[in-house]
């Protein structure tokens, strides 16, 4: 979120205007008599468009910052709640510029953008008007020292009177990206203020999760709250590797590539059965345990779209009759949760003892179906039900 | 032949001594690999008993290759520690590095993938299950077993899973050399790597690649086998039903914006000549298809 960037922008020296968060309408009459000046209002959320939808607000005085921050609070803003707004110094804008550096995956190394048209959509931009937008290569080892912010403001043509206070704020947001682990952090608008200071009005920083064993208190501190009806936020808990889709066939397979996989599979049966899809995306690893199992097979079976689950194993360094065990225990382990049918796809290192093992038990929900595509469409017809 | 790894291949383990190590040495053992070593500079001077085999233990990556002359590396080295460990193979000039661990921060993954650059060095991963030239080699976690007869397919994927998928739907033609390049934003070896790599490759007639959404590494692909391909390329891609903006397991696979898609990848495929499938069945079946034309 906004406040959250603006934070990590502080503490490695961009210039942000003066500003809190609060999550009372009362708390932001404080705040914006702090500050001493109008302040702008601003829901809290993660996606952008907030301004559109009435979730930015001027205000003049104390007294008006709590009745704006009344009515933003509690907004909808494509379907993000407002929980927190951020009451922040307003200021006049005489020039707004945009500045980012970001992950390059084509070239194994990262980018630097610039341009002295900000504030708009930088997508719309980069499409639109692609000259305005300057592209620099940033060296993975070298980083972005003050001979490399020269040359991204050179190259973006940031006039004269502004060029070394955006080359230093360059610099700065390099240590961000770096020191932080991001994948991108994004100045947008930076903006030239009617009495010559350049601030960061807005921001945005993408934190690289591989990396969050070196930075646990940054995590910690901005993880969101998870509500009980929060698959995703319960699955995270779990350990578990959980999108939440909006179909109605569950889907848990072992290995990213394959369940994404089955998903294709998934959608491409339920075209034959009534246009069912796959609701959710659910990868439980190599191991496969009876407990990983259970766990996954719990939080598809209490999601309330699910009216069938395919579960699609290949056994790799795990053996089918692990597995096979693993989808048993877990059914046990459920009990009369078990409601909803579930079609199970074996195959790999000893699959004939797998299927031994799942048609021993003759659980009455479990139908096993030899090949992925087949299961595919057996786990949609359920769905479906029956057709 | 093969690609990068061969029966004269000589292979370390970095964190040979770790649960993970232990298990995929012994697995490479059983497998046919010839694996000289293993570095942990707490237990330089020992050796460890794989399944009868003593396996020496280094102090590091260049005294293991020059009491051996071990000439890849598979690292089972956690996270944290990684990148040192990477740069040390580089350092020691060993001619491939396979990176198996998951989970390695995206600029730990950059830097080292950067300090390669003009060295000696090939990085396949990380966050791949590695290669294997059936009845020759295998370095990495790829199950032997799957697909244990040599032939005259290459296959290259992004995914573990969809790559042991694949060899158990073509284990009755076998494979010259499978390789899984790592499913993480920044990996050292390409699909364009191995795409040359099998093109050049006498024991190889036909390829299949797999990939999947994120990035634009397919689209580049599909270039490359336009422009230099003769071998006949199958294609299979992963993720035309994933959300924009959600990682999908995998921490490359996301959809930004309009860039990524799976329908983006097909096409540009499909374009340079590649049959793509629609399923990882459909797929082997038109790789079975030119098999069976050229016996």
């Amino acid at each position: 979120m906004e406040y959250q960037a603006k934070e990590l922008f502080a503490k490695h020296g961009v210039p942000v205007l003066p500003g809190e968060t609060v999550d009372t309408a009362e708390a932001a009459r404080g705040v914006a008599e702090r500050i001493g000046k109008p302040v702008v209002v601003k829901a809290q959320v993660k996606t952008g468009g907030r301004g559109k939808a009435g979730g930015v607000k001027l205000a003049e005085t104390p007294d008006e910052a709590v009745e704006k921050a009344q009515g933003i609070l509690g907004l909808d803003i494509k379907g993000h709640v407002v929980h927190k707004i951020l009451v922040t110094e307003a200021s006049d804008i005489d020039t707004e510029y945009y500045v980012s550096f970001l992950l390059d995956r084509a070239n194994r190394s990262y980018l630097a953008m610039a341009s002295v048209e900000g504030g708009v959509e930088i997508e719309q931009l980069a499409v639109e008007r692609p000259d305005a937008l300057a592209k620099v290569q940033v060296d993975a080892i070298t980083g972005c020292d003050e001979a490399k912010a020269n040359e991204i403001v050179e190259a973006a043509g940031f006039p004269a009177d502004v060029k070394d206070e955006v080359a230093k704020i360059l610099v700065s947001l390099w240590k961000v990206f770096v020191e932080e682990e991001a994948t991108l952090v994004e100045v947008n608008p930076l903006v030239k203020t009617p009495d010559g200071r350049i601030v960061a009005l807005d921001g945005k920083v993408t934190l690289d999760a591989n990396a969050e064993f070196r930075h646990a208190d940054v995590f910690e501190a901005y993880a969101d709250v998870v509500a009980e009806d929060d698959l995703e936020g319960r699955a995270k808990k779990k350990g578990l590797n959980y999108v939440k889709l909006d179909g109605q066939v569950g889907i848990i397979g072992n290995g990213a590539g394959l369940v994404m996989s089955t998903l294709d599979v998934v959608a491409y049966a339920g075209e034959a059965h009534g246009g069912v899809k796959p609701a959710n995306f659910l990868d439980i690893g190599g191991g496969a345990s009876a407990q990983v199992m259970a766990d996954g097979l719990e939080i598809i079976l209490s999601d309330p779209d699910v009216r069938s689950v395919f579960v699609n194993v290949f056994g790799g360094i795990t053996s089918c009759d692990a597995v096979a065990n693993g989808i048993v225990q877990a059914l046990e382990m459920l009990g009369d949760k078990e409601t909803k049918p579930l079609v199970v796809r074996l195959d790999g290192n000893n699959v004939e003892e797998g299927r031994r093992i799942l048609a021993a038990a003759n659980h009455p929900l479990v139908t096993v179906v030899d090949t992925m595509d087949g299961a595919a469409d057996k786990a949609a017809e359920l769905a479906n039900g029956g057709n | 032949m093969a690609i990068f790894l061969t029966e004269n291949s000589k292979v370390i383990v970095q964190g040979m001594t770790g649960s993970e190590g232990m298990k995929h040495t012994r697995r490479m053992l059983a497998s046919g690999t010839q694996v000289v070593g293993g570095v942990n500079p707490k237990k330089a001077g020992t050796s460890v008993d794989v399944d009868g085999t003593a396996v020496p233990v280094f102090g590091g990556v260049a005294e293991a290759m020059d009491k051996t002359g071990a000439d890849v590396s598979v690292l089972f080295v956690p996270p944290a520690f990684a990148k040192a460990a990477v740069v040390e193979a580089i350092d020691a000039e060993i001619a491939l590095a396979v990176v198996i661990t998951e989970g390695i921060p995206v600029q730990d993954s950059a830097w080292f993938w950067q300090y390669s650059q003009g060295k000696k060095t090939r990085i396949i991963g990380p966050n791949c299950p590695g290669l294997i030239s059936p009845g020759k080699s295998n370095a990495g976690i790829i199950p032997a077993t799957i697909a244990p007869t040599p032939g005259r397919i290459g296959l290259v994927s992004k995914s573990g899973t969809l790559t042991y998928q694949m060899m158990y739907e073509l284990r009755e033609f076998g494979f010259s050399t499978a390789i899984g390049i790592g499913g993480d934003p920044v990996i050292g070896t390409t699909h364009i790597d191995a795409l040359e790599a099998f093109e050049a490759d006498p024991e190889t007639d036909a390829i299949v690649m797999i990939g999947e959404i994120g990035g634009d590494a397919e689209e580049r692909a599909a270039d490359y086998i336009k422009a230099n391909v003769s071998k006949p390329v199958v294609g299979y891609v992963a993720g035309f039903t994933a959300p924009e903006g959600k990682t999908m397991g995998h921490a490359g696979a996301i959809v930004s914006g309009s860039s990524g898609t799976a329908q983006a990848k097909q096409e540009a495929l499909e374009a340079a000549g590649v049959k793509v499938g629609k399923t990882p069945s459909a797929t082997a079946e038109l790789m079975r298809a030119i098999m069976r034309d050229r016996a």
